[in-house]
């Protein structure tokens, strides 16, 4: 198949303007007939049910939790994008969607990625009308701040829980329509098929969490809004139910994955402390704003940190390495994620690295705060330094903070055109699922703004595009066909089940899911080699043919099983990784996060192959023993002329 | 293994296999456990064990694992969300405890959280509440620029500060009365501190505060352990709010 974007034409201010002028609509007497699958209740999901719901579609949500409200988009913490120029300082959608293109290192579509920004102010405005309480100046007047590679301030921000607060607005307006009677939440239920009837989505099959039951929803679309795929990774900064198998399991039915290779590590974690730790707690890059980062100049005195004999505080400034500052002083510590990431790296590994592992940086509130005074940061990041306070037990008010590079954010996901359909008709992909809008890394506080832009105003204009072109349904020939392909699929599942509940090795899933993360993180995390991937790939099938043997699953299939649902993610995983590696060796370049050390500049920065690589690579399902063939979607770029993605002046 | 892995401690965990079957507490002795581990840390450490026995594994809520999703809501030793204040289940780190002790750990008890399984329970009510009247009225689209609605900076402070709730449900577990007064406070108080929240207030305090009632969930008399155990601090000042809502609404 070959893929088509339907990119409008026109200038790319007007493309989306004149898009909306062609798309078709339904009456609103219509709407109720048709039924929408909603998977995933974060962000994007709640904002496109509670959309569609107003619109008057019948909606059915399903999410993994117990509620909407815990969907992980409730952990961003730092801020949301707009192009509001509220700072006066030169802002406009142009910049910002330069600014994501730039920053997401010439690896996404043009078109889309300036619809975002075109509609990024939207979101303020609604999500202010919601009710967020997004924070203010004196004067009533909304504040912003800065993220990571930009030059201007367009971060929207509610403290430290600015994704808690948006998804509280959206899960407050998916309540709304729950009230209405428009939107259904089915809560506790897993997605574990993705029902199709020639090549188009007709529904899904899920398993209630609490009773085991397998049960299949028939629908005219199905939005999967169901996030990435970092747990892959084992530690990550994730929630324990983020998971990749709704991904893979559309991926099998169909729905090219696009870029998998592209995983963002963000650089101010919380460092790994023990062999049991199940994640990895974020520090908003928000922090660097204020804080400085630095290691010490002197081997010496790293090492005499490494082992207590001296504090952070006792090194005097002349002896602290400011290395952002140093190697970009044009953006300073607010360079983008994966180039701090990568420069942490570089630094620990020539041993100027701190904590007891020599794996850790440090981040610095003590300028911060003699300028500006304690009350002024602790408004700003109070509820940061508790948690990191909580987790360390060290006041980074008093000492700096340690960091260190984690597993964040997927740019990969199911390719979407410009309508946001995957290569399965019917099929949509919203959020942080699909792999439009942030090519080979994701400017900070740039994923709520997607989310929402996806599921407020993106989604509820394409997708009655799609419901207005279905045959009409007392017309339908082959609903017996698709009920039958239903039957079929819960059975399928259900086989699935009774297998993975017949193992009855004495190994839990952890113990593999953590030593695929291990390989992962060294192979295919922020420096990538091809000798380093090739080794990856027998260690993985070598690891899942071990679970094969060993792997433990205890309890019943009837009744909650924590364990079951581990190791229906892991089997995915296992499959994933493969694809994640597969798209990064193919990739002979380095862009964004995909670091491959073969291509560096001699300052060990990115060094992209725009002859050979300017395109996003969609994999095709082909079969379980059979090698996913690779599509190529080539990026053109007519506005943005793709040049140097330089940092330091 | 780290170095200083050598905290033992023996759990008494609740074991309730259906919300009909009978529970019981199952003493679980563990070892080799670092102060650094958390408490979701340790008890994955215990269901590892347990499935490398054949056993079935403790069934719990969890998910972000950094205090913010309110998944996670746990009596230990008697507390919600165990010993130390301001946190939810999964800030809390076993250098908390004392060597050697021995930790109760129990799902929240409330009659409008009925028990799933073990440590897991249903609070769907608080999903119900929230749709009864917890939202603004207003369309996707209809919004105007965002710059129309001035609020000054300590109002919408106020409001964060209530808006903080992520509905764990701790204040109706540790509650005598099993009242969920300072849930329905928080999302009333921090809507109607905003002036886009204004138009609804009134309705929205009556529709959520009898919506509460019918739910089953007890009334208030002022008592004020729901403030105490609240993870992130919010106070009953927003339960006089939700009151002075509650009144005007009546007249």
């Amino acid at each position: 198949m070959k893929l088509q974007a339907k990119i409008p034409e026109g200038s790319i201010q007007e493309k989306w303007t004149n898009h909306k002028e062609t798309l078709k609509t339904v009456a609103p007497a219509n709407r109720k007939h048709f039924d929408i699958v909603v998977v995933g209740a974060g962000l994007a999901g709640a904002s496109a049910a509670a959309a569609l719901g107003e619109q008057g579609y019948r909606v059915n949500v399903f999410c993994m939790n117990d509620s909407p409200r815990r969907a992980h988009s409730v952990s961003a913490q730092g801020g949301i994008n707009a192009a509001k120029n509220y700072r006066n300082d030169n802002d406009s959608v142009n910049r910002l969607f330069v600014d994501t293109l730039r920053g997401g290192d010439y690896r996404a579509r043009e078109a889309n990625v300036y619809r975002l920004a075109e509609v990024s102010n939207l979101i303020i405005d609604h999500c202010v009308a919601l009710g967020v309480p997004f924070a203010r100046d004196y004067a009533g007047y909304l504040d912003n701040r800065s993220f990571g590679g930009t030059q201007v301030s367009r971060t929207f921000y509610a403290r430290g829980q600015t994704g808690q607060q948006l998804l509280l607005g959206a899960y407050s307006a998916l309540n709304r329509q729950v009230a209405a009677g428009n939107v259904t939440v089915r809560s506790r239920q897993q997605m574990m098929d993705l029902v199709t009837e020639n090549g188009r989505a007709v529904g899904i099959t899920v398993r209630d969490m609490v009773t085991g039951r397998i049960t299949s929803y028939p629908a005219d679309a199905v939005i999967l809004a169901t996030g990435g795929y970092g747990n892959m990774y084992y530690l990550s900064t994730n929630a324990m139910l983020c998971n990749g198998s709704a991904l893979m399991q559309c991926w099998k039915e169909g729905a090219y994955f696009a870029n998998p290779g592209f995983v963002q590590i963000h650089p101010t974690c919380i460092p790994v402390t023990g062999d049991y730790q199940s994640k990895l707690t974020l520090m908003s890059e928000s922090l660097r704003n204020d804080g400085r980062i630095w290691v010490p100049a002197k081997k010496e005195d790293a090492a005499a940190l490494r082992e207590g004999k001296i504090r952070p505080s006792d090194i005097p400034d002349q002896d602290r390495d400011y290395y952002l500052e140093r190697r970009y002083p044009a953006y300073g510590n607010l360079v983008p994620r994966d180039v701090a990431s990568r420069a942490a790296l570089e630094r620990c590994d020539n041993g100027f690295g701190v904590n007891l592992s020599g794996r850790a940086v440090f981040l610095d509130f003590t300028h911060a705060i003699q300028t500006q005074g304690r009350k002024v940061i602790e408004e700003k990041y109070g509820n940061l330094f508790q948690m990191y306070e909580k987790i360390t037990d060290v006041d980074p008010r008093k000492e700096p903070m340690m960091i260190y590079p984690a597993i964040h954010y997927t740019m990969g996901g199911l390719w979407v055109d410009y309508n946001l359909m995957t290569t399965v008709e019917g099929l949509f992909a919203i959020g942080e699922a699909n792999f439009s809008d942030h090519g080979a890394n994701r400017l900070g506080a740039s994923a709520l703004m997607q989310g929402l832009a996806d599921g407020f105003f993106i989604l509820p204009y394409t997708l009655p595009d799609y419901l207005a072109g279905l045959p009409r349904k007392s017309d339908q020939q082959g609903t017996s066909q698709a009920q039958g392909l239903m039957r079929d699929s819960v059975l399928r599942v259900k086989q699935t089940l009774a297998l993975l509940a017949g193992m009855k090795g004495n190994k839990p899933v952890d113990y593999f899911h953590r030593r695929l993360g291990k390989i992962l993180w060294e192979k295919v995390g922020i420096n990538r080699t091809e000798e380093g991937m090739r080794q990856a790939l027998p260690e993985i099938q070598a690891l899942e043919e071990q679970w094969r043997r060993e792997g433990g699953i205890t309890g019943g299939i009837d009744t909650v099983n924590q364990e079951l649902e581990k190791a229906i993610h892991l089997e995915d995983y296992f499959a994933l990784a493969q694809l994640v590696i597969k798209d990064a060796l193919q990739r002979k370049e380095s862009c964004g996060s995909h670091f491959r050390t073969e291509s560096a500049t001699p300052d060990g920065d990115t060094l992209r192959n725009d002859e050979l690589f300017q395109f996003v690579g969609a994999w095709e399902y082909k079969g379980p023993q059979t090698e996913p063939a690779l599509h190529k979607e080539p990026l053109e770029f007519k506005y943005v002329k793709p040049g140097d993605r330089t940092y330091n002046g | 293994m780290d170095n200083n892995s050598n905290m033992h401690f023996v759990l008494k965990v609740w074991r309730q296999a259906s919300p009909k079957a009978k529970g019981y507490f199952q003493t679980l002795p563990v070892d080799g456990i670092s102060p650094d581990t958390s408490f979701m840390e340790l008890l994955d450490i215990v269901n590892n064990r347990l499935v490398e026995q054949g056993q079935e594994t403790i069934a719990f809520d969890h998910d972000c694992r950094e205090g913010i999703c309110g998944a996670c809501g746990l009596y230990i030793n008697g507390r919600p969300h165990g010993p130390d204040d301001e946190i939810t289940t999964c800030q809390l780190y076993m250098r908390r405890f004392a060597n050697g002790s021995t930790i109760t750990v129990e799902p929240w008890r409330s009659a409008a959280f009925p028990v799933i399984k073990d440590l897991m329970v249903e609070r769907k009510a608080l999903d119900k509440i929230l749709q009864a009247g917890g939202f603004v009225s207003v369309n996707t689209g209809a919004a105007p620029e965002a710059h129309n609605i001035l609020i000054p900076h300590a109002k919408v402070e106020e409001s964060m500060d209530a808006a903080a709730c992520v509905g764990c449900g701790a204040c109706v577990a540790t509650c005598k009365n099993r009242s969920a007064m300072l849930f329905v406070a928080a999302r009333v108080s921090s809507l109607a501190l905003l002036p886009q929240g204004k138009p609804e207030a009134a309705r929205r305090a009556k529709a959520m505060v009898k919506e509460m009632d019918r739910l089953g969930f007890g009334s208030c008399t002022n008592i004020g352990d729901c403030q105490a155990e609240c993870p992130k601090g919010i106070t009953v000042d927003h339960i006089a709010r939700l009151n002075r809502e509650f009144l005007y609404r009546k007249r």
